[in-house]
């Protein structure tokens, strides 16, 4: 028992950089239906920009990761702007390749600029085991779910209290609606990316500081496994991901755990295709009825 | 009648075409200029056209994204992987290639049947999820496939002749079937899908009857790559070929056979003229692949689809008939 809640905990460290991530795809899917590919390497650049910052600044930990979500955040706009905003009147086909495009040049920049090769992250922090018992949580544990916690209540009071996030609440509704009440629905979506892309920035900072090592193909995987995360949770619904985040973080530790990690990733896909089945819209998605 | 109906101008125009190229290839062939380097290239590009059209039907006919055609190509690479080491023969090759199809046909349906009842992007991500675990799997049963390593020492059965055939009779089948009443129907369903049913046609059998032929025709790739190269591992069917194969479905046009083969090979081509830039290349690759996502979205050819007549008969010649349509609505 001890050690099931031992892989629970663990599984929380995982699961809130998955949740982070997947808010990222959920918002952006949410709100003009784009499955965002390269958002796993919006996840990844972050992780670099922190690692540049804190080699060259040498800035504590709050500080490194305000201003890595702050340009991660740009980042996010930025891509939208060039790459996507051309794109809105076309088809969807043609915005998913542009993305998966996209997600090759920032995987492959981030190559060409940082080197293939694999980097350990610097050590701001003074990392300490607690024991509670047997069950052992460290520092960075306890700071990455705090720090993940403050994220999602900030976003949820952005997008439940604010002008803009009632803004883009109108625009994931319906976006010719909302343009005919006089909402930019342009300025909304940037804002949107702008989010999502801080949240994947952070998640990056603090998957850094936890593995202590960072590399451009690092965004592949989790970025795969964050979308299904937002998949499972509902795609489009907020509480929807951080759930899914989280359960898909603690399913793939406990597995590993438990059983065979060769199959992590088997059991994942097939929880997954059984949400699908059982319940298409997710756990917390909503039901949208068809209209003619 | 029926010979009428097979001989008609769409498929006369593709035979000589496919004529005609056999011949430039066999020229080519004996003149030294496809050399066995380059002759691994035009295979490639073969491979990719078998793959392309056959996730065309799927993605460009009955409008459905799929995100899985590798762990199609897997089940078909490692059936002749398997098979074929145990009997190498001609005969041992259609047989592994016939085992392919029928296990990918179960799990297209395994896949299809359920997800393909609903609206959204839930069929694409349950195609990416069957992918992957049809990888995984492949991974995870060593004493069957041999594990991460992979098979090597596969018997080479294939020619590039035998892989040009396996494409044309693709091409052949597939441009048939779009122009077949269960084609039509698949059509409709994609142009709208609340329409069809309202004239009551199938729109889940049709999607998943698309499907089907787009996961058998995947196999027939699997296992030409497979029996051509000799070498087949679980790291070749990733998320990443899916994703290529989608590219140059969508870079040659959603909904269009001629653009499928076109893309296939114009994206082999550029593949080896960036094989110089070394580092560069794939940064150029993703920048072009944005770059005519941005200025052409709708891929090459659109929705156009070749034909001989049409170079000498100007389409208005043909009032109402569907290319007609089809052209005047890509314009």
């Amino acid at each position: 028992m001890d050690t099931f809640i031992q892989q629970l905990i663990n599984g929380l460290s995982l699961g809130s950089v998955y949740a982070l991530v997947a808010l990222g795809y959920t918002m952006v899917y949410g709100i003009i239906k784009l499955l965002n590919f390269a958002h796993g390497d919006v996840y990844m650049v972050g992780a670099f920009i922190g690692y540049y910052i804190i080699a060259n600044f040498n800035l504590g930990f709050v500080p490194t990761l305000v201003l890595t979500m702050l340009i991660t955040g740009l980042i996010g706009v930025f891509i939208y702007q060039i790459a996507y905003r051309p794109l809105r009147n076309s088809t969807r086909i043609a915005s998913l390749i542009t993305a998966i495009g996209m997600s090759y040049l920032l995987q492959n920049g981030m190559i060409y600029i940082a080197g293939p090769q694999t980097r350990s992250f610097p050590q701001i922090i003074d990392n300490q085991m607690y024991s509670l018992g047997s069950i052992r949580i460290s520092t960075m544990q306890i700071l990455m779910l705090m720090t993940t916690i403050f994220l999602m209540i900030a976003l949820q009071l952005i997008v439940q209290q604010t002008k803009f996030g009632k803004a883009m609440r109108a625009v994931s509704n319906d976006p010719e609606a909302a343009q005919l009440m006089g909402i930019n629905s342009n300025q909304v979506i940037s804002f949107t990316f702008f989010l999502g892309s801080m949240l994947a920035g952070a998640g990056g900072v603090l998957v850094g500081m936890y593995y202590n090592t960072i590399t451009p193909t690092m965004g592949a995987g989790p970025g795969l496994k964050a979308f299904i995360a937002a998949v499972v949770g509902g795609i489009g619904s907020i509480p929807g991901a951080m759930l899914g985040g989280y359960l898909i973080g603690m399913i793939e530790v406990v597995i590993s755990a438990f059983g065979n990690s060769m199959i992590r990733d088997a059991v994942v896909y097939l929880i997954l295709i059984i949400i699908l089945l059982v319940r298409p819209n997710g756990i917390l998605g909503k039901h949208e009825t068809e209209k003619v | 009648m029926i010979l009428m109906k097979i001989f008609n101008r769409t498929n006369i125009s593709w035979i000589v075409l496919f004529i005609l190229t056999y011949f430039v290839l066999e020229g080519l062939t004996w003149a030294g200029i496809i050399d066995p380097f380059y002759e691994i290239t035009v295979v490639n590009i073969f491979i990719n056209i078998i793959l392309a059209v056959g996730l065309n039907l799927i993605v460009g006919f009955s409008g459905q994204l799929a995100l899985g055609h590798a762990g199609f190509m897997a089940i078909g690479a490692y059936a002749t992987g398997i098979l074929l080491v145990k009997m190498p023969s001609g005969a041992g090759l259609i047989v592994s290639m016939l085992v392919g199809m029928l296990v990918a046909g179960i799990l297209a349906l395994i896949i299809g049947i359920p997800t393909l009842r609903l609206k959204g992007d839930y069929f694409a991500i349950a195609t990416l999820g069957a992918s992957e675990i049809i990888r995984i799997a492949i991974l995870n049963l060593p004493d069957l496939t041999n594990g991460a390593v992979g098979i090597s020492g596969i018997p080479l059965m294939v020619d590039w002749r035998f892989a040009y055939f396996i494409a044309a009779l693709t091409i052949l089948v597939v441009s048939n079937y779009i122009r077949s009443s269960p084609g039509r129907a698949t059509i409709a369903v994609r142009e709208d899908e609340i329409a069809a049913e309202s004239l009551s046609i199938q729109t889940t059998y049709y999607k998943n009857l698309a499907f089907l032929i787009g996961a058998v025709t995947a196999v027939l790739a699997g296992s030409i790559h497979a029996s051509y190269f000799g070498v087949i591992n679980p790291g070749q069917f990733t998320f990443n070929k899916s994703i290529d194969i989608l590219i140059i479905v969508v870079f040659g046009g959603i909904g269009s056979v001629t653009g499928s083969v076109v893309a296939a090979v114009v994206l082999g081509i550029i593949n080896v003229y960036l094989q110089q830039f070394g580092a560069l290349r794939m940064i150029i690759y993703a920048l072009v692949l944005i770059f005519i996502m941005i200025f052409r979205p709708s891929g090459l050819m659109g929705n156009v689809e070749f034909s001989l007549s049409k170079l000498f008969k100007r389409p208005q010649d043909v009032p109402g008939s569907i290319e007609n349509m089809e052209q005047e609505k890509g314009a």
